[in-house]
């Protein structure tokens, strides 16, 4: 993600723009990370302690129960355990397997794309756009912001029977109000739309997130900037773009990291609607089908998850190249 | 949004300080608890307290369930503490379960689904159970709770058969009969469909209502025991024996309700109940969402046709529902009596007064408190040669939802796919039967 | 200068503004319909509604699925087991993030860098990749017998408050990592010269100020923990300890389920989430300010 090169701080002191604050206040300017030279080095015994422990404690469970469990995970794709039996040593055949003989993975990889593309390009801009409007100081915003923030405290319960009630091919509401009573359109068992009407119910929960996200980054926006850019004679659209988003930077790497990873862990509402089956397969579905249920596939189970591992590792990858990059500033 | 956030000051900070305690403390406090509880209650492997996995998780037949451990505990002298989980998770858990810390006796189905675990060593053999319950239990269901090493590993309880269910008043309206064979069948629906009905309910959004159809067209058109073979993963999917069975299930697909991948089973039976479908292959619970039909007692049915007559009607889809010990039982005695118990006629009397969807097992229970439709299913079961349990139950667990799920929707999408669709399922079946 | 603000920015009523009200309205009421939808089908007996579908007039408005709900799916059981696991597992990943963040951020102990990867990516794994070990893991880790029926982590509370802890702090770490790094340096220069040992900066001086971020990290942990399933379905064996997620399924048959009745259930199960959105709306935006308030 590159932003347009402008002007972050066309008011010069930091300082002065926080009087009146009654705390401290961090800001959204990255200057800070230029003053990295002055480490604090000057440690107690005491401080060394403290640090040691409580960081300590948080490593060993991070390692212990996450990343320990992931290289074992990735151990067992090599074999063809079922959970009960011995382990015995398979090479790679189960990604062979999975690659040329088990039809729902493919489509469960493409389901993925497409989830991605569409949190990524059409969710998350919308999310956006909502914050933008409520950020005008209107009256009733924290009616909307509920309103659009509900979906995303729902569970895969809630979630599940609202895709029945809406989208149900005899009984729903969306083919009764759009009056398709005699030639229903079947929205969940058409493998060839399912998915599209699946993504517009994750959207319809993915809006309010980023929503909420961005008014947050918008509410810290400095007036002033903006103020400046209508003096200088920009347009609504030219001040947002032009002053107001990149400032959002923080935000931006926020939300772009939370899209990546509903997508990739998208699970809950096709599961819910059909397990992920017939067309709205996901990867994450397909492990939960192989591993968690009483199928029991672990090793097979394990080589899907270790090609969603890899996926999420490119992410992680592209993810932290930008971080250095602007820490290397 | 433009106030300083409420409490930043040090002194509610160490509140929260307090707050993590007590909450680690509370935390601690209630692990301990249940822990405390047990070991009053006897102890670990205590001869008087049985604990019992149940999946009897929603009102009914919870209730009913909690009637017939009752009567064991007042008859025995035993106390049981009954560990409810939801069915599905109970299903998901199952071999974490069995291998975790199981309780010592638990609900399961028969078939190959209960071999499967006997044959990994996670289930008690209960021969010596079966030598005193034996003499109330038909051939069929007596070879439904052997393992494969020729032990019973298992304790039927109900049972209820799949058929062809229609509303009596819809058809003496009209005039049906029940079909005896394929071509009355064609017929029937063609009939049907001339007055303005789908003839058959169908729907597979739930992944498993069209295992039924798929086994009842083996088994009518290639019998009972290559079905099972099949089943064992012992016979070739792209054979014609096979193919034969979709083809002609394709032939039947035009007078199933369309857009089946899209409605669940009790949306089907919504059709059925309000006379829009003309009937609908399913098991006998097909009465829990008929409210309409079930209150009038205006719901019958009848064996599916025969196709192939070498086969006639010899075979009945009947999944059974019972109990086993788990391997790790601590009190393998208590958990024994316990089964012997829910074996006997008295308990399934009990569990049945209050569930008109099945049909007890044991079949010195009384049957006069039936209805006409469970009377009807009884004789159903009992006249047939073999008795199938369902093909998730019938085959293995990972080929039932990995494999055979998802090729019975694409089939339901594209009916005209038969070929590749069967090269498939060979090639999937081999590298999950070969592990 | 929020006043002057103010006053700028509420000007006459204009018609764009309306039609700002008018589009915000329609699609507020949009978003909600679905919800609106549940709870109206949960006010209706599942014969009415199997008959005339979903979208339809009501004949009978009861509200006995909720008390059926509630009674069948032993709901205050089952929410007191989620409270048992989430809040303890909220403090804790809160206080480890926020410490981890502060060492990061603000102490930068050598290779700050790396720790930040490996916890970030650490949340950034499905869930679905770690159970099996982790189960298997569960199993051997012993416990004593006053705090597990099973002997070892599996099956307790525990253990699934610990793997919420693990995976959460992932992303708390990154969010607070980025709100401590925004912080002024002076401020724990300030504490350094009062000669303030570590503990201190990061009990006394950094937490304070990360309080908004805490709140708002709160909120989302809470929703997130209070709605996960897969970690207790697969780590626990006892159905009187399972999170209120799943009493829900007790809702459901073997077979049949009405699914009236289940969403008169899941409403009762959103309540708490909704609740806490709504007492903490304000501190959550403000928390969220992640690096940035206007003051």
């Amino acid at each position: 993600m590159t932003l347009p090169a402008v002007n972050r701080d066309p008011h010069g002191d930091p300082d002065r723009r926080r009087e009146g604050s009654t705390q401290p206040a961090p800001t959204a300017r990255p200057p800070v990370a230029r003053r990295r030279g002055r480490r604090m080095r000057r440690f107690t015994r005491r401080d060394v302690g403290v640090l040691g422990v409580v960081v300590g404690a948080a490593l060993l469970l991070d390692i212990g129960l996450i990343w320990g469990p992931t290289v074992a995970s990735l151990g067992l794709s090599f074999t063809d355990w079922n959970g009960i039996g011995d382990l015995r040593w398979h090479g790679t055949e189960n990604y062979h397997d999975l690659a040329n003989e088990y039809p729902p993975f493919w489509r469960a990889a493409r389901n993925n794309v497409l989830w991605l593309a569409f949190l990524g390009l059409i969710a998350t801009p919308l999310g956006l756009f909502f914050a933008v409007l409520l950020d005008k100081q209107i009256r009733f915003s924290r009616f909307y912001q509920s309103a659009f923030y509900f979906p995303v405290v729902l569970s895969l319960a809630v979630v599940g029977f609202i895709a029945q009630l809406v989208y149900s091919r005899d009984y729903g509401a969306l083919n009764a109000i759009i009056g398709r009573t005699d030639s229903p359109t079947d929205w969940l068992g058409n493998p060839d739309i399912n998915i599209w009407v699946v993504m517009v119910a994750a959207a319809w929960r993915h809006v309010g997130y980023v929503m909420i996200l961005y008014l947050a980054g918008l509410k810290a926006v400095d007036p002033a900037l903006k103020e400046a850019a209508v003096i200088d004679g920009a347009n609504e659209a030219q001040t947002f773009f032009q002053v107001v988003f990149p400032t959002l930077r923080p935000v931006n790497i926020i939300v772009l990291v939370i899209t990546v990873i509903e997508a990739l862990r998208a699970f809950d509402i096709v599961y819910a609607i059909n397990k992920g089956r017939n067309g709205l397969e996901l990867l994450s579905t397909l492990i939960t089908e192989n591993i968690v249920g009483e199928a029991s596939r672990i090793g097979f189970g394990s080589a899907i998850a270790v090609i969603l591992l890899a996926i999420s590792v490119g992410f992680i990858a592209v993810y932290l190249s930008q971080v250095f990059r602007e820490d290397g500033r | 949004m433009f106030q300083p956030p409420a409490g930043v000051s040090p002194a509610s900070v160490s509140i929260d300080r307090r707050t993590v305690l007590r909450g680690a403390l509370f935390g601690a406090g209630a692990l301990s608890a249940p822990g405390l509880l047990v070991a009053c209650g006897g102890g670990p492997g205590g001869g008087d307290t049985v604990s019992f996995g149940s999946n009897y998780s929603d009102a009914v037949p919870k209730k009913a369930l909690a009637k017939v451990v009752n009567g064991f505990e007042k008859s025995e002298k035993k106390t049981v503490k009954v560990n409810t989980v939801d069915h599905n998770t109970f299903q998901e858990n199952i071999n974490r379960y069995l291998k975790g810390s199981p309780d010592d006796a638990f609900t399961w189905f028969a078939g190959f689904r209960m071999q499967f675990f006997a044959k990994q060593g996670l289930a008690t053999d209960i021969s010596d159970v079966w030598g005193d319950i034996g003499g109330d239990y038909a051939g069929a269901l007596k070879q439904a709770s052997t393992g494969e090493d020729d032990k019973q590993y298992f304790v039927p309880f109900y049972y209820y058969p799949w058929a062809v269910f229609y509303r009596k008043s819809l058809w003496q309206e009209r005039g049906y009969e029940p079909a005896k064979n394929l071509d009355e069948f064609v017929a029937l629906c063609k009939q049907m469909r001339s007055d303005g009905l789908t003839p058959i309910a169908f729907a597979d959004k739930d992944g498993w209502p069209a295992m039924g159809t798929f086994d009842y067209l083996n088994m009518r058109i290639n019998g009972f025991d290559f079905h099972m073979s099949l089943m064992r993963g012992e016979e070739n999917w792209q054979s014609a024996a096979v193919k034969e069975v979709f083809t002609t299930w394709r032939e039947l697909l035009p007078y199933h309700q369309k857009g089946a991948n899209g409605r669940t089973w009790q949306e089907a039976a919504q059709s059925l109940d309000q006379k829009k479908t003309g009937m609908y292959l399913l098991g006998m619970f097909v009465g829990q969402s008929l409210p309409e039909a079930s209150g009038a007692e205006d719901i019958d049915f009848f064996p599916f046709p025969e196709i192939n007559p070498e086969h006639g009607q010899d075979s009945v889809e009947a999944p059974i529902d019972g109990f086993m010990i788990s391997a790790k039982a601590k009190n393998v005695d208590g958990a024994k009596d316990l089964l012997k118990y829910l074996g006997s006629a008295k308990a399934q009397e009990t569990y049945l007064a209050s569930d008109p969807n099945n049909v007890a097992t044991n079949k010195s229970a009384d049957t006069s408190g039936y209805n006409a439709l469970q009377q009807k299913a009884v004789q159903l079961v009992t006249g047939a040669d073999h008795i199938s349990q369902f093909l998730d139950r019938d085959t293995r667990p990972d080929f039932a939802s990995t494999v055979m799920i998802p090729a019975l929707q694409e089939f339901i999408n594209k009916p005209d796919e038969v070929d590749g669709l069967l090269k498939s399922i060979e090639t999937q079946k081999k590298n999950i039967f070969t592990t | 200068m929020t006043a002057a603000v103010e006053s700028r920015r509420r000007r006459p009523v204009r018609p764009l503004r309306l039609l700002l009200h008018g589009f915000l309205i329609l699609v507020s009421l949009g978003w909600l319909a679905p919800l609106l939808l549940s709870v109206y089908a949960s006010l209706r007996p599942y014969s009415e509604t199997a008959a005339k579908g979903y979208f339809s007039l009501p004949d009978r408005i009861t509200l006995q699925y909720y008390v059926d709900a509630w009674q069948q799916a032993e709901l205050p059981k089952y929410y007191l087991n989620t409270l048992l696991i989430t809040v303890p597992a909220i403090v804790l990943t809160l206080f480890l993030a926020s410490f981890v963040a502060f060492a990061i951020s603000r102490v930068r102990v050598p290779g700050s860098m790396a720790l930040l990867i490996l916890f970030t990516a650490g949340n950034l794994l499905p869930q679905q990749v770690l159970i099996t070990p982790l189960y298997a893991l569960y199993n051997l880790i012993p416990l004593p017998w006053w705090a597990s029926d099973s002997l070892t982590l599996y099956d307790t509370y525990l253990g699934v408050m610990l793997i919420h802890v693990a995976f959460q702090t992932g992303f708390c770490v990154f969010v607070l990592a980025n709100y401590m790094r925004a912080l002024p340096e002076e401020i724990s220069e300030a504490a350094i010269m009062d000669g303030a040992g570590v503990w201190r900066q990061y009990w006394q001086v950094t937490l304070p100020l990360c309080k908004p971020a805490l709140a708002a990290l709160a909120t989302l942990q809470f929703a997130w923990m209070y709605n996960d399933f897969l970690w207790a379905l697969v780590l626990m064996s006892s159905g009187d300890k399972l999170p209120i997620t799943s009493a829900l399924n007790n809702l459901r048959g073997q077979f049949f389920t009405d699914y009236n009745l289940l969403a008169a259930g899941a409403v009762l199960v959103a309540l708490p989430t909704v609740i806490v959105f709504n007492l903490l709306q304000k501190q959550f935006i403000a928390g969220l300010t992640l690096g940035s308030t206007k003051g």
